[in-house]
């Protein structure tokens, strides 16, 4: 492929953010695309915000710069606004619905704000995709495949060098044999959650 | 295994640290050693897995492996093996290698037969770390040739060769990472896998055995071996130049990642500058670099943290007599303070070729976000442990903490966390503050560290008679890394039976007189356990042992067993607020009506609020999968 793609992918610990990220990686292998992806372990990973960078084609490192993310997908509504400083207009915003409220806020610290606020403040910034992902993993079978159904709706959006079946393929290529259907049902929910 | 596949020219996707291991791997690596610290561990843990991987199917694995007691006996162990004609690799955090530092610095003087490779993984920013040291010192300290990878590619890469270049100059070298070397996939091309050489043979010899006398011969050696090293760093495949846009007379000296950030920003700046792309950064190749500064007006130097390179080429400057520009941290363009990234370096070229930088005004929430720091996990034992050495003394003690999940203790409600160095460190400062000051003090430390470096401070209290309480954790795991086993488990890192060590016991040995032993899972009992140990003129452990409830829940579900879940009696609840106020259990949560709840999803079912709720009005729910 010709230029790059930056993709980042947030959410919190603990919602495979990583494994979403890896996937990605695996499939850009596949296909000869080169890759890079950027990871969060150890001491900052325990309950915390997470962020991994994916970055495709012409590229050195995974990092992504100010402003030229070409996607940000989140697992989480207030995650995409940690991470809008990645963002632009052209950037395609892509988030499940249901908040994950921080114990900060249970000991008075902090405030979670509402989430029609932070949907409004997105719009306001880029072009914003709400799914329901935690239903759309429910119905498929298991509420861990949320990462599954996000990519599925990344996939839709139809800005990745390869194709839908090459991500579909990583992702069962990957996964213990008897989740094979739970995680196909959670990518095509995905993929069908994004009109466009 | 794909990172076991012997398949020449095949592309696959790996994280940098299983680069290493892979590159080591393809090298015939007969012996690995570490001890676990983020951002390293994934190396150590792929060996693990690997070796776990044989020993499951009763076959023996091609190297042998090892999580040591610390990084000091992690590099002893094998620089034994590389010194009897075996290669070798251990690998640490940048901090470990300060614990290894005494048997480093003169391994260096005596050097070695098989090669040997000391991974050192940095930590820019110290995303998990309590300094961002630059451990490119070390190499020019002790006189380590050293290498220095930017991608997953070149680590897998450097480290197969180092095991080479390691044995032409009979000395252990340094692989110099920083976690975003570290934790980053990239696409790696396998190389085919050498036979390991499995037996070694120790010539005996009185050059090994480091006297007086012996060490004045060394050194010159060691001077000698370094001077071969710049030889094989002028000729190496990893230092190089490249050359982008139009001929210049502008360069760049970068290494490691900076290296990524640099040429990205190069192209996309359309940019005719050459950059000298440092792989091998001791001994710097003087002639290659001699060379370059000659062919350039201007030189830009990139590298995160300390101007090791910069005050080099300064200097290689100064000996030639080149009036050239040099750009880096000294003239204000690049901060000696944490990593960079594409932002820093775009704008730092911009601002030296004075061009507009491209980089936006950031966009920013106009909302206030939530902060979301590390907590302990919902059913951590080490909270409960906490509210017990609380409730032993509400007032008036100071807690000396340690490195761990359990320095998590520092946030809010439990706030006990005071003080922290490094590892075992806890136990040391506690007995000087008790020596300094009137207060009581009780110390904290995970059973990983205990033996670590937790035990001679236990000794130094009982041999001065400090007044301290000193707490072990034990969750019998090296959870915070990523629940590596440790002596006192009953299993090694290649999945074999090991012999146990109690905790209790060897604290016994000490000579400590007053032990606790107690179960953080009675809190009332753990409770009376402080309040004797505080009551007691003169040192005391307690040791309080509950598994990490990760593992055991892990365990819970593999053999089927049900995990409970708590709930809140609406009825009983009288909004006291200890179990969220003061217990802090982060499954736990206010709903929209004030009423207290608890989280089922995060719930992990230790029962412990039950335990602490005053007006018993939390109770066992039901089972969860």
């Amino acid at each position: 492929m010709k230029g790059k793609i930056s993709i980042v992918l947030a959410g919190v610990g603990g919602q495979g953010v990583i494994t979403a990220a890896n996937i990605l990686g695996k499939a850009a292998v596949k296909a000869k695309v080169n890759v890079f992806v950027s990871e969060v372990h150890g001491m900052a990973q325990r309950g915390g915000a997470v962020n991994c960078t994916v970055r495709l084609g012409n590229v050195s490192g995974p990092l992504v710069p100010t402003g030229t993310a070409d996607a940000i997908i989140s697992l989480e509504p207030s995650e995409v606004l940690r991470n809008i400083f990645l963002s632009n207009e052209k950037t395609i915003i892509i988030t499940d619905i249901t908040p994950v409220i921080p114990f900060t806020v249970s000991t008075g610290e902090d405030e979670y704000p509402d989430v029609e606020d932070i949907f409004k403040e997105i719009s306001s910034y880029s072009k914003l995709f709400k799914i329901d992902a935690t239903k759309i993993a429910e119905n498929a079978g298991a509420i861990i495949t949320k990462n599954i159904v996000m990519l599925g709706a990344l996939a839709a959006v139809n800005i990745l060098p390869f194709d839908k079946e090459i991500i579909l393929n990583t992702i069962l290529d990957n996964v213990p044999s008897k989740f094979r259907d739970i995680n196909k049902k959670a990518f095509e929910g995905g993929l069908k959650a994004v009109n466009i | 295994m794909e990172i076991l596949e012997d398949k020449f020219g095949k592309q696959i996707l790996l994280l940098g640290n299983e680069a290493i291991t892979r590159g080591a791997i393809e090298a015939g690596v007969d012996v690995a050693t570490t001890y676990p610290g983020t951002p390293s561990s994934e190396i150590a843990d792929t060996f693990s897995i690997i070796a776990k991987y044989f020993t499951k199917q009763k076959k023996i694995p091609s190297f042998y492996f090892e999580y040591s007691t610390n990084e000091k006996v992690a590099l002893e162990v094998a620089a034994a093996a590389s010194i009897s004609g075996l290669r070798s690799l251990t690998c640490m955090k940048h901090v470990g290698l300060n614990v290894a530092s005494d048997t480093f610095m003169t391994y260096m003087y005596i050097g070695t037969r098989g090669g040997h490779i000391i991974v050192t993984a940095d930590d820019p920013s110290c995303h998990s770390s309590q300094n961002e040291q630059d451990n490119r010192y070390y190499a020019i300290f002790g006189g380590a040739p050293m290498l220095e990878p930017s991608t997953p590619q070149e680590a897998k890469e450097m480290t197969r060769i180092g095991f080479d270049i390691s044995e032409e100059l009979k000395s252990p070298i340094i692989l110099r990472t920083t976690t975003r070397l570290n934790h980053v996939r990239g696409p790696i091309i396998l190389e085919k896998i050498k036979k390991p050489r499995k037996k070694g043979h120790f010539e005996k010899n009185p050059m090994w055995v480091t006297t007086p006398a012996i060490a004045r011969a060394r050194h010159p050696e060691l001077l000698k071996m370094l001077e071969k090293a710049e030889k094989i760093s002028e000729k190496s495949e990893f230092n190089k130049i490249v050359k982008i846009g139009k001929q210049s007379d502008w360069g760049i000296i970068t290494s490691g990642v900076s290296y990524n950030y640099v040429k990205e920003a190069v192209e996309d700046l359309k940019l005719d500058v050459k950059i000298l792309k440092l792989g091998m950064t001791n001994p710097l190749p003087k002639k290659m670099c001699s060379n370059f500064i000659k062919s350039c007006k201007n030189i830009i130097i990139v590298e995160e943290l300390e101007p090791i390179l910069e005050n080099q080429i300064k200097q290689m400057a100064y000996e030639l007599g080149c009036k050239i520009n040099i750009f880096g941290k000294s003239t204000g363009h690049f901060s000696r303070l944490f990593e960079y990234n594409p932002d820093i370096v775009i704008n730092a070229l911009c601002k030296i070729f004075k061009k507009k930088s491209p980089i936006q005004k950031p966009k920013e929430s106009k909302i206030k976000l939530p902060s979301r720091p590390p907590a302990l996990c919902p059913g951590c034992p080490h909270r409960a442990t906490y509210y017990a050495a609380k409730k032993a003394q509400p007032e008036g003690v100071i807690y000396p903490t340690d490195i761990g999940c359990y320095t998590l203790g520092r946030a809010k409600p439990l706030e006990m966390a005071d003080l922290l160095l490094c590892m075992g460190s806890n136990a040391g400062t506690a007995c000087g503050l008790s020596v300094a000051t009137d207060s009581k003090i009780i110390s904290f430390m995970g059973d990983s560290t205990f033996f670590h470096s937790g035990i001679p401070p236990i000794i130094d209290a009982v041999h001065h008679n400090h007044d301290v309480v000193i707490t072990v954790l034990d969750n019998r795991t090296t959870a915070m890394t990523g629940h590596q086993p440790h002596p006192g488990t009953d299993f090694d890192g290649m999945g074999r039976r090991a012999k146990k060590i109690l905790i209790e016991d060897v604290v016994k040995g000490c000579g400590v007189k007053h032990i606790e032993v107690t179960d953080p899972d009675n809190i009332k009992e753990t409770t009376k356990a402080f309040k004797r140990a505080l009551e007691y003129k003169g040192p005391s452990v307690v040791v309080s042992k509950s598994p990490c409830i990760i593992l055991e829940n892990r365990d819970k579900r593999k053999s089927g067993e049900k995990i409970p879940v708590y709930e809140i009696d609406q009825e009983k609840c009288k909004r006291c607020k200890t179990c969220i106020g003061r217990f802090g259990c982060p499954a736990l949560y206010f709903g929209d009506d004030e009423s207290v709840n608890i989280d089922p999803q995060q719930c992990n079912g230790c029962g412990h609020c039950a335990l602490i709720c005053p007006f018993g009005a939390i109770h066992k729910k039901e089972v969860k999968k």
